[in-house]
């Protein structure tokens, strides 16, 4: 969905773990921007009728971006860098299990 | 960091980064909260990230931004970046997580600059994946230094979009469409105020070249599109509409729509300040005195969180600000505030002079107002249609809050941040009373997720 414009940039490399698999991003890039420059388009499945969904505003307001990073899910992937080594998954459905107060 | 400050600030754009350096001017302890990474806000994003290959490009506006910066790093206020703002009270406590630690930090008084977000566009098949607003591949751009594949259309009205057009241009992105909801009719309307934009002609040359650029890299362009959807099965496939009398359909990859962008009101709905309703560009924004104090007391705006009048303006606002919460905790007399406010307030009177002019030609789209059929999606999170929405109000619901207990519009995770600006505008079309009326949805803590985990460890502001 989203191209790099300098795919070979002298930014650090970052390995980061997304569905189990090993991808290599740029150190600055948000986890929203990393995952969808990485050959996919939807980074959570909706609450209520299951389909696909992807970031729509990159800045904090849609929470559309919503994945488990982690370990830890409703996070914004559009407000967080990655982080070598750093575990990303789609977010399914309402939010995962967890002492959440929150919405 | 202290536990109290005379001055927090929420929002490091151009107007909180403004008031942060006048308010050290003047002495006071100042602190600067924001959700980002680095300082800059929505313009200046990014501007110290080193990806600057791109930079370039952005022009001779964001390097006005550097030095802003620059001064701001070297004014001596606090700054704390990556902090999620989760309450906020009258008592002026600032609740927010930092590094997964929640905390609390007392204040003076309070400056919220938290800028705006673009206007959601509801449209059929605007929750497919290929779809976002044009202000995030904006955001992807001076962040990430990534931008969308193509083949792109671009549908909506407002400056930005222009320029998110030519930023695809000039990186050899396909542009396959350029669809306004806006038309001649519009610029009819604003020749009135064209004068009033006259006295910064340098946004008309800008915009003029912008519309030039487009205009000689040959992007198929309509006007007064209507009936806009998106086609696609899993993800956009192609946007379809109205213009020129006939059905239109262009395929692409991604699709960016645009409506304008609307004050981000979180903080003083939930402060309960007073608002009022802007009718040129259909949006709510806080009350406030020439200074940027709200109704409530120790609370001021700055910038697009106060009415979206742009980076300049909101720059100037920002200062003004601070000026006044200076004089209001002693650190400066009646005089020096008026002689200091001077120069700051005819800068932001020539500055807004262009927005009755831009607020015209680029009205919000009927259509992302208030979606025509039943089946758009208008609360992305609880996944309710404008038809529910409109069931609803013929049950009796005649308010957003009343609406959202019947349907859970605005109840999920982004507490109606997408939703609550279009089912108001559904209640009052379906009443037909305006909308100022109908109200909006209030807003409760905690304004983002935070876990019983971090609650318990919360040091309580005393
Ligand atoms: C996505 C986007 C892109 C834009 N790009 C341009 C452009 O290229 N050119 C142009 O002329 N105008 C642009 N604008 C218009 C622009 O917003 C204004 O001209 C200008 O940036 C307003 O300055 P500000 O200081 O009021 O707010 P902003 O610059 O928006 O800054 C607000 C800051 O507050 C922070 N914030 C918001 N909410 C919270 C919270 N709850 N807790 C903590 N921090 C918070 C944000 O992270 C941000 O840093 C853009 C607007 C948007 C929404
Ligand atoms: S993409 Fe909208 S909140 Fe992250």
């Amino acid at each position: 969905m989203l191209k790099r414009l300098h795919e070979n940039s002298d930014r650090k490399k970052v390995t980061i773990n997304f569905e189990g698999v090993q991808i290599e991003v740029l150190a600055g890039e948000t986890v929203a921007a990393a995952v969808l420059a990485a050959e996919t388009d939807y980074t959570r499945t909706s609450a209520i009728s299951g389909v696909h969904r992807a970031p729509y505003c990159q800045m904090g307001i849609c929470f559309e971006c919503l994945m488990e990073i982690d370990g830890v899910p409703n996070r914004q992937a559009c407000m967080i860098e990655v982080r070598e080594g750093m575990k990303v998954n789609r977010q399914h459905g309402a939010r995962g299990l967890s002492d959440e107060v929150s919405v | 960091m202290k536990s109290l400050y005379d001055l927090v600030i929420i929002g490091a754009g151009p107007a909180g980064l403004a008031a942060a350096v006048a308010a050290r001017d003047f002495g006071l302890s100042t602190l600067v909260l924001d959700e980002q990474q680095i300082p800059g806000g929505q313009i200046y994003r990014s501007i110290e990230k080193a990806l600057t290959e791109n930079t370039p490009v952005l022009g001779k506006d964001y390097f006005h931004g550097q030095k802003l910066v620059e001064r701001f790093r070297q004014a001596g206020a606090d700054y704390l970046p990556e902090a999620t703002i989760w309450d906020l009270g009258r008592d002026l406590i600032v609740s927010c997580l930092v590094d997964n630690q929640a905390r609390q930090i007392r204040a003076r008084h309070i400056l919220i600059a938290v800028g705006a977000m673009e206007r959601p566009v509801p449209i059929p098949g605007w929750t497919l994946p290929g779809v976002m607003g044009a202000a995030a591949a904006d955001i992807l751009f001076k962040s990430c230094d990534m931008i969308p594949e193509g083949p792109v259309v671009l549908a909506g009205s407002g400056p930005l979009q222009l320029l998110v057009a030519c930023r695809l241009i000039d990186n050899g992105v396909k542009v396959a469409g350029m669809v306004e909801t806006n038309g001649f009719g519009d610029n009819l309307k604003a020749l009135p105020h064209f004068p009033g934009a006259l006295r910064v002609p340098h946004y008309l040359i800008k915009g003029l070249s912008m519309l030039w650029k487009v205009r000689q890299a040959g992007i198929p362009a309509f006007r007064n599109a209507t009936n806009l959807r998106v086609e696609g099965d899993e993800s956009a496939e192609a946007l379809c509409f109205d213009a020129r009398g006939k059905a239109q359909k262009i395929p692409a990859k991604t699709i960016l729509l645009h409506e304008g962008v609307v004050p981000n009101l979180q903080l003083t709905r939930l402060l309960g300040c007073e608002h009022q309703w802007y009718e040129p560009q259909r949006y709510w924004k806080p009350v406030l005195d020439s200074w940027g104090q709200t109704s409530v007391n120790g609370i001021s705006v700055a910038g697009d969180a106060g009415g979206v009048f742009g980076a300049k303006t909101a720059e100037a606002a920002g200062h003004l600000a601070a000026i006044d919460i200076s004089s209001r905790l002693q650190a400066l007399s009646a005089q020096e505030k008026a002689s200091a406010a001077a120069p700051l307030l005819k800068e932001r009177a020539r500055e807004m002079s262009i927005r009755p002019f831009l607020d015209t030609v680029f009205p919000p789209g009927r259509q992302a107002l208030v979606p025509p059929g039943n089946e758009t999606l208008v609360c992305r999170c609880e996944e309710l249609t404008a038809g529910q929405i409109r069931e609803a109000v013929a049950l009796g619901a005649l308010s957003p809050g009343q609406v959202k207990a019947q349907t859970r519009a605005g109840m999920g995770p982004c507490q109606g941040r997408m939703c609550g600006l279009t089912v108001a505008e559904i209640i009052a079309a379906s009443r037909q009373v305006p909308l100022a009326e109908v109200g909006h949805l209030r807003v409760r803590p905690p304004l983002k997720p935070i876990t019983l985990g971090q609650l318990a460890k919360l040091e309580i502001a005393e």
